[in-house]
Parts: C-alpha cells; structure tokens; sequence
C-alpha cells in the first residue's frame, strides 16, 4: 500500500525522459548488449540441436511423432516453471536463462524445419534419387535448400519469440533488458526506465527480424521473383 | 537433501497448502485471473475475428496481431498497464494476460469461417439467407473446430503467463516460485522445485482438460478440421 501512496506522490513522471536515456547509457547499453547476446547464442545452439533433430524426424517417420510430441509437452510448460526447474541446478546467472530460452526456440524451429523438408515435393525427391544421389547428398544439395524457407520462418519466429522470452530471466537476475522493465517498476514505477526496456525489446526484435529476413532473401534468390 | 526431495517435503507439509498465501489460495487467483483472461479475450476477438472471416477482410490485421503480441514480453504489458487508467489490481494483471489470448483466438475465428466450405454458404445464399444468417447458421457451426482449438490453445497460453503476474505481485502459483527464489537457492530450492512442478502441472491438466472438452463439442464429422485448427492456433501463439 506504501508503494500505492510513493507513486501518486511521484511528481512528474513521464513514459518517456531523453534525460533518463542520457544519464543511464551505461546501463542501458549494457543490458541491450546482454539480451542481444542472450538471444544470439540461445538460437543459434537451438538451430544447432534442432536441425539434426528435424532431419531425423523427416528421416526416420516413427520418430517424428515423439519428438513431436516431447517438444509439444516441453512448450506447454510455462517458462516460469522451467526456470524453476533448472535454476537450483544450473544456479543463478546466464547459463540458466540461456538454457531455457533455448529450449523454447528449439521447439519453434524443430517444427518449422519439419514442415519445411516434408514440402519438398515427391517428384523432385525422386529425380535426386534417379540422378544418383545418395541419402546425405540430397539432403544437402536438394532438400535442405528447398526446406530454406521453413527453416528461416522457424528461425525468425524463434528469434523473436526469444527475444521477448529473455526478459522472464529476471527471475535469475539476468534478463537483460527485462532487468530494466522490471527495476523501473520496482523503482518507485519509474515509467521512462520501463518504457526504454519495453522499446528497446520490441526494436531489437524487429531489427534481428529484419536481418534474418535479409539473410534469407540472400539464401534463397530462386524466391525472390515470386510474391514475398 | 537435494531440491528434489526437499520439493516432495515442500509439497508434503499440509500448512504450505492451507496456510493464508499458500498453494490452495494461490490456485485459486491462478485460476480465476486466467479465466477472467480468456473471457475477456474471447469477448474481443471472436466477435472480430468470425467478422473479419465473414467479409473476407483483415487477413493482415490478424497476422500483424499475432506478430506484434509476439514482440511484446509479457513483464513489459505487466508492469505499464498497471500505471495507466487501469490501476493496479487485478484488472491490469486480466488485461496484460487477455492480450496474449487474441492472437490464438482471432486467428482461429477468422480462419475458422474462411475455410467454411463455398458450395455450402452458396447454397444458404441461394436459400435466401441474409449474410448475417450465413454466419450464423453455417460458417459459424462450420467454424466450431477452429473455435475450439483456439479456445484451447489461448487458455493454455493464458494459465502459463498467469505466472509471470507474480513479477508484480499480480498473484497466481508463480508467487510460490518468487518467493522461493528470495529465500534463496540454498534454502528455497525445495520451494521454486515445488512451484514449478505446481504451475507445469496445471498448464498440463488444463492443456488434456480442455483437449477433451474441444473433442467433445466437435460434431463427428468436423473433426477432420482438428489437426488443421490445432496447428492454425500453435502458429498463431508462435507468430505466423
């Protein structure tokens, strides 16, 4: 209830202060490069686990079901939860949130790459397979090019949903850009500091979006003629 | 003790589940925030969203919907609605969690009616329906299984951010993990264990509830729709 009163006696504060931005740029700064960091690394070893796994499910039928399924269950627990789980063995700090937000991304990527390989159509498959190739070659040279898309999409989603997800880390301490949102409510609400996180998160999320939007216009010119 | 045994005794002692603040109260925030939640969310984007399917528009709203709640983390809904008209209290905490339930549920309304079958709003037409009887009477029976799945998917949704309300002090079954975590790891591992497994448990429970409540108001003959309104309302919830 004291902090009810301290906030309606807070005079002046407005949603957004240049004078905040200027004075706190450490900090800011900072915490923009640990929630970019965080979310870097947590995509990248989620693509690096998730591939192989959406390889193997396209590979093998029976196993895509349950991987399916274990990362279905996985998404269901909610994030609050599983830092719960990990944080007493993982302890307090980076590794932790870097852990679960990966384990999220995982799920988005896996799926997406699915769906991505299994849009590979038949006749195409069967070409590859008349011209001689082999089970590796064409995967790498036919249906992992034409999973591209599928695969970007996953990665875009994931980076995104990341990037959002990083901020729950405060409950560890490290939330990057959450640990503003969340020490400017607990600073007598002190809205500019909880607006600049909100911002920065939602442009580093457009921006990353941006880039690998880029990236994969890039990786797939075959597509840049169509509607994109 | 290791935290998992030290959870078990948590869990084990009838106070932490009866005392004023403990696992029972918090349950019942949990569960009336998040209802409240998905009520609300429901209230807003199925009238929209079986409208935009309707007229055949917005398909780009509803897209850019999804993306941008995507953005948005939860703690930053959570910590301004609270310093706007809304006040603090419980109805910032509903509004913050009903905005992660649109996406799933305005996606499914709209596609739900959109992939209604042409030949048979044709035939309502020609019958002499008027467009608002056509939704009515056959895309919105039609839509039922893309209306379920996103009901379940929103609700699902909404019962796990429910726990971030405990960032604010919001209430729910997060408050136990909190508290846990300020009792620090050594002393509270038992009880952020204990709180996880509550709050994972009951996004589950709810999650296998509600599959059965979607399989059961799905006439038999729609239920091929299901797989397709499932994944409509996972990708909504995952952006596209």
């Amino acid at each position: 209830m004291s902090l009810h009163l301290s906030y309606q006696a807070a005079p002046g504060n407005p949603w957004f202060s240049w004078q905040y931005v200027r004075d706190n740029s450490d900090t800011i700064l900072a915490a923009l490069r640990e929630h970019t960091w965080l979310t870097a690394r947590a995509v990248l070893i989620a693509a690096l686990v998730a591939l192989p796994l959406a390889v193997a499910a396209y590979w093998f039928r029976s196993l895509a079901g349950p991987i399916l399924a274990l990362t279905g269950v996985l998404y269901t627990v909610p994030s609050l939860a599983l830092f719960a789980f990990l944080a007493p063995y993982l302890g307090i700090g980076a590794i932790t949130v870097l852990t679960v937000v990966a384990l999220y991304a995982l799920l988005v990527i896996v799926r997406n790459a699915l769906a991505g390989l299994n849009q590979v159509p038949p006749e195409v498959r069967e070409a590859a397979e008349g011209m001689g190739y082999g089970r590796w070659g064409r995967l790498l040279r036919i249906e992992l090019p034409l999973a591209l898309p599928g695969i970007l999409t996953g990665l875009r989603l994931a980076t995104v949903s990341t990037v959002a997800l990083v901020t729950v880390g405060v409950v560890v301490g490290r939330g990057g850009l959450g640990q503003l949102i969340f020490a400017g409510f607990q600073n007598n609400f002190y809205k500019a500091e909880i607006m600049t996180g909100t911002v920065l998160c939602v442009l580093l999320a457009l921006v990353l979006d941006l880039i690998l939007a880029g990236i994969g216009r890039m990786l797939t010119p075959w597509l840049r003629g169509r509607s994109s | 003790m290791n935290p998992v045994q030290q959870a078990v005794v948590w869990l084990n002692d009838p106070l932490n589940w009866t005392n004023p603040g403990g696992v029972l109260d918090r349950l019942g925030e949990h569960l009336s925030l998040s209802a409240l939640a998905v009520l609300l969310g429901c209230l807003v984007a199925w009238p929209i969203g079986l409208w935009l399917g309707h007229t055949g528009r917005g398909g780009g709203l509803v897209l850019l919907v999804s993306n941008v709640t995507l953005a948005i983390p939860t703690l930053a809904l959570l910590t301004i609605l609270p310093l706007t008209f809304l006040g603090f209290g419980r109805p910032a905490v509903v509004v913050a969690l009903a905005v992660f339930a649109v996406p799933p549920l305005l996606a499914t309304a709209y596609t739900g009616v959109r992939q209604a079958d042409p030949e048979a709003r044709d035939a309502a037409r020609g019958m002499g329906l008027s467009g608002r009887q056509v939704l009515r009477r056959v895309e919105l029976p039609l839509a039922v299984p893309y209306l379920a799945a996103g009901f379940r998917t929103a609700a699902v949704q909404v019962v796990a951010t429910a726990a971030l309300a405990s960032f604010v002090n919001g209430g729910g079954l997060g408050q136990i993990i909190r508290a846990g975590f300020g009792l620090d790891i050594a002393a509270g591992g038992g009880q952020i264990i204990a709180g996880g497994v509550l709050v994972a448990g009951l996004a589950l429970l709810v999650e296998g509830v509600l599959a059965l409540v979607e399989r059961a108001v799905t006439p038999r003959p729609l239920r091929r729709a299901r797989r397709a309104a499932t994944r409509r309302a996972a990708d909504a919830t995952a952006g596209a």
